[in-house]
């Protein structure tokens, strides 16, 4: 069973290391991309598992809950890993024909199978402390992809992203100290069991808040968003994609998992933030964006605005809601790195990604409009793409609530994401190209055409099943919302038939007596 | 020994918030060393301080006699000390490249990647 766990960990740390002593020759780019499919097949073995048995945990080491080291999945962690192994292919096989000799030489592919890991490791730890860990196995791995080939503007957003990521990395840290202070554990399911002791609920407020600040810079939510999109759109094509799919994602994935697990205590309270944050983060995103005049620039403001939704739905903290978050979450990854590689087709085909200096791809490559077409409006949420029904869930959860303002925010939201996508659209499709020239696919070679476009066309296509076929979609959903809102099958799991079956009870080996 | 430490963590954080209000981004930097090893004093001081009292379990025994430091915490410390390193040194590595190659260490002035839009 434990192997189940470890194995999305083991095999990008393995490719990674294969691929780093074959930087020099083609080997390594098959090595990532033959690591990339295992990884993908281990996910999907383990959401197999998960499907079967419920929550799986096992103890590294075998040193027992809560004193050795847990990995856990629930329906939650399966899925994320499950799609940070599809989204983890797709850019593998693109960056064959995105990532030039010399990037690879100073090994992108190791990098990217590093970020992989953390990303991974992030989803299956059971630990605080160890989510800390695996958080800063992925950011050394994302500074390295951002800054890799050191442009000046790779350099001038790299250090804007790195300050601003260590802020964020040092407000967890001391959160993780705080917290321990007051339970003396740091297992997040025997967390959840320890908060509920505290006398002082208002401190353990306190720390709920510092992690929410934390986890939102990593989530880019208002108003901690900045570095985002002052960077995303300064590395290669691939690493955009990959860093818009996956690693805001994992903030909001701590946040979820926190503000389930372990801050249920004052929901009123630290909820009624995150509404406020979420409805924020939703506007302010998609204004950005529409002051935006570059595709890459506009989406990575859309990401701003797109994380609103999911934070929306974990402030709802309803069922439903919660199933809108989780189905946003898989939704958004798909389309947001599509995008994203559309966008890397389209600065390859037509010269740049500034909408003032491109034009004219509707007339000469049809076929590029249309993948743009299917991932754009899914992220806008027209029917019936997958973003239709994230978007129904969560409008349809606040209503159910009485959040009139927050229904009414999101779908405004989704109506401006509609007029950035036809500016895109209108900029770099239908206009006519501003110097004249045709931009067409064919100046791709038939191995660029075969690289770059089969990923896109095989997301956009995940985007239609699930838009057209939502139904296990949406139970999934709702099944792993009912786990998050419900953790004792959680906690029973990771801990045992227990919390007091281990050698030396759950309270701690060496939690001395003293003042708290 | 709590007190102490909880108050020289307080002035830590208030000298490195300080400096990171600065435009230099090496102060910033400074700033952020300066909070990151009170966030590890935090920790540290988060395990209770009991001097003088090694976690040793003596021989033939499970556990170790009466109340002994705990030991958790300052593993944890040395964790986090070593991935602050590695995370520092990238840094300031990255602030040097940016001086090198952008000719500033002033925020304000590092437009590169978010130039104006009117052209200034």
């Amino acid at each position: 069973m434990s192997w189940l766990l470890a194995a999305p960990l083991i095999i990008p740390f393995a490719a990674s290391v294969l691929a780093f002593l074959f930087r020099n020759g083609p080997a390594g780019r098959w090595i990532s991309v033959t690591g990339s499919v295992a990884l993908l097949v281990a996910s999907g073995l383990l959401m197999q598992a998960v499907l079967a048995r419920g929550v799986v945990a096992g103890q590294m080491g075998n040193w027992p809950a809560p004193f050795g080291i847990t990995l856990v999945a629930d329906l939650l962690s399966a899925v994320m890993v499950v799609i940070t192994g599809l989204t983890g292919l797709a850019v593998a096989i693109y960056a064959l024909g995105d990532i030039g000799e010399r990037l690879e030489r100073l090994g992108y592919h190791a990098l990217f199978q590093v970020l992989l890991a953390g990303v991974c490791g992030a989803f299956l730890t059971g630990d605080l402390f160890n989510l800390y860990v695996w958080f800063e196995v992925m950011l050394i791995a994302s500074f390295g992809l951002l800054i890799l080939g050191g442009r000046r503007q790779q350099l001038d957003g790299g250090i804007k992203y790195v300050t601003i990521n260590l802020v964020s990395t040092i407000l967890f840290l001391g959160g993780i100290g705080l917290l321990y202070g007051m339970t003396g554990t740091l297992n997040m399911a025997d967390l959840h069991l320890a908060v509920q002791k505290i006398a002082n609920q208002g401190l353990l407020t306190v720390i709920a808040v510092m992690f929410t600040v934390a986890f939102g810079v990593k989530a880019a939510v208002f108003p901690l968003f900045f570095w985002l999109p002052a960077s995303y759109h300064t590395p290669s094509v691939a690493v955009s994609a990959i860093f818009a799919g996956l690693l805001t994602k994992v903030g909001v994935y701590a946040l979820i998992r926190m503000f389930t697990l372990v801050f249920t205590g004052d929901v009123d309270y630290t909820h009624t933030i995150l509404l406020w944050v979420a409805c924020f983060t939703m506007v302010t995103g998609v204004l950005g964006a529409a002051a935006m005049n570059d595709v890459r620039r506009i989406l990575s403001f859309h990401i701003v605005s797109q994380i609103g939704y999911m934070i929306l739905g974990l402030a709802l903290y309803t069922p439903l809601a919660l199933a809108g978050a989780v189905f946003y979450l898989v939704h958004h990854i798909i389309v947001k790195a599509n995008l994203f590689l559309v966008a890397g087709v389209v600065r390859r085909v037509a010269g740049s990604t500034r909408l003032n200096d491109i034009g004219g791809l509707y007339k000469t490559a049809p076929f590029l409009g249309l993948l743009f077409l299917i991932p754009a409006f899914s992220l806008a949420g027209f029917p019936p793409l997958s973003g239709f029904w994230a978007k129904y869930i969560l409008v349809k959860a606040s209503l159910d609530l009485g959040m009139g303002l927050a229904a009414a925010v999101a779908l405004v939201v989704g109506l401006l994401t509609i007029y950035s996508m036809t500016k895109i659209w209108g900029g770099a499709f239908w206009k006519p190209h501003p110097k004249g020239i045709q931009p067409k696919l064919a100046s791709l070679t038939p191995w660029e055409h075969r690289v770059l476009l089969t990923p896109i066309a095989a997301l956009a296509l995940l985007t239609c099943v699930i838009g057209l076929h939502p139904e296990p979609f949406v139970q999934f959903a709702e099944r792993s919302a009912a786990q998050l809102l419900d953790p004792g099958a959680y906690v029973a799991r990771v801990l045992g038939s227990g919390p007091d079956t281990g050698p030396y009870g759950a309270t701690g080996l060496a939690q001395p007596e003293g003042p708290p | 020994m709590e007190l102490l430490i909880a108050l020289m963590v307080g002035i830590m954080i208030t000298t490195g918030t300080y400096l990171m209000l600065a435009r230099n981004v090496l102060r910033f930097i400074f700033g952020l060393i300066l909070i990151s090893n009170a966030a590890n004093l935090m920790i540290f001081v988060a395990g209770r301080l009991t001097p003088e009292r090694p976690p040793l379990i003596p021989d033939g025994a499970d556990f170790p006699a009466g109340v002994v430091a705990n030991a958790l915490p300052q593993a944890l410390v040395l964790t986090a000390i070593v991935i602050g390193f590695g995370l520092f040194a990238f840094a300031l590595t990255l602030v040097y490249r940016g001086y090198q190659s952008l000719g500033t260490l002033m925020s304000d002035e590092m437009r590169l990647a978010e130039p104006r839009e009117d052209g200034q």
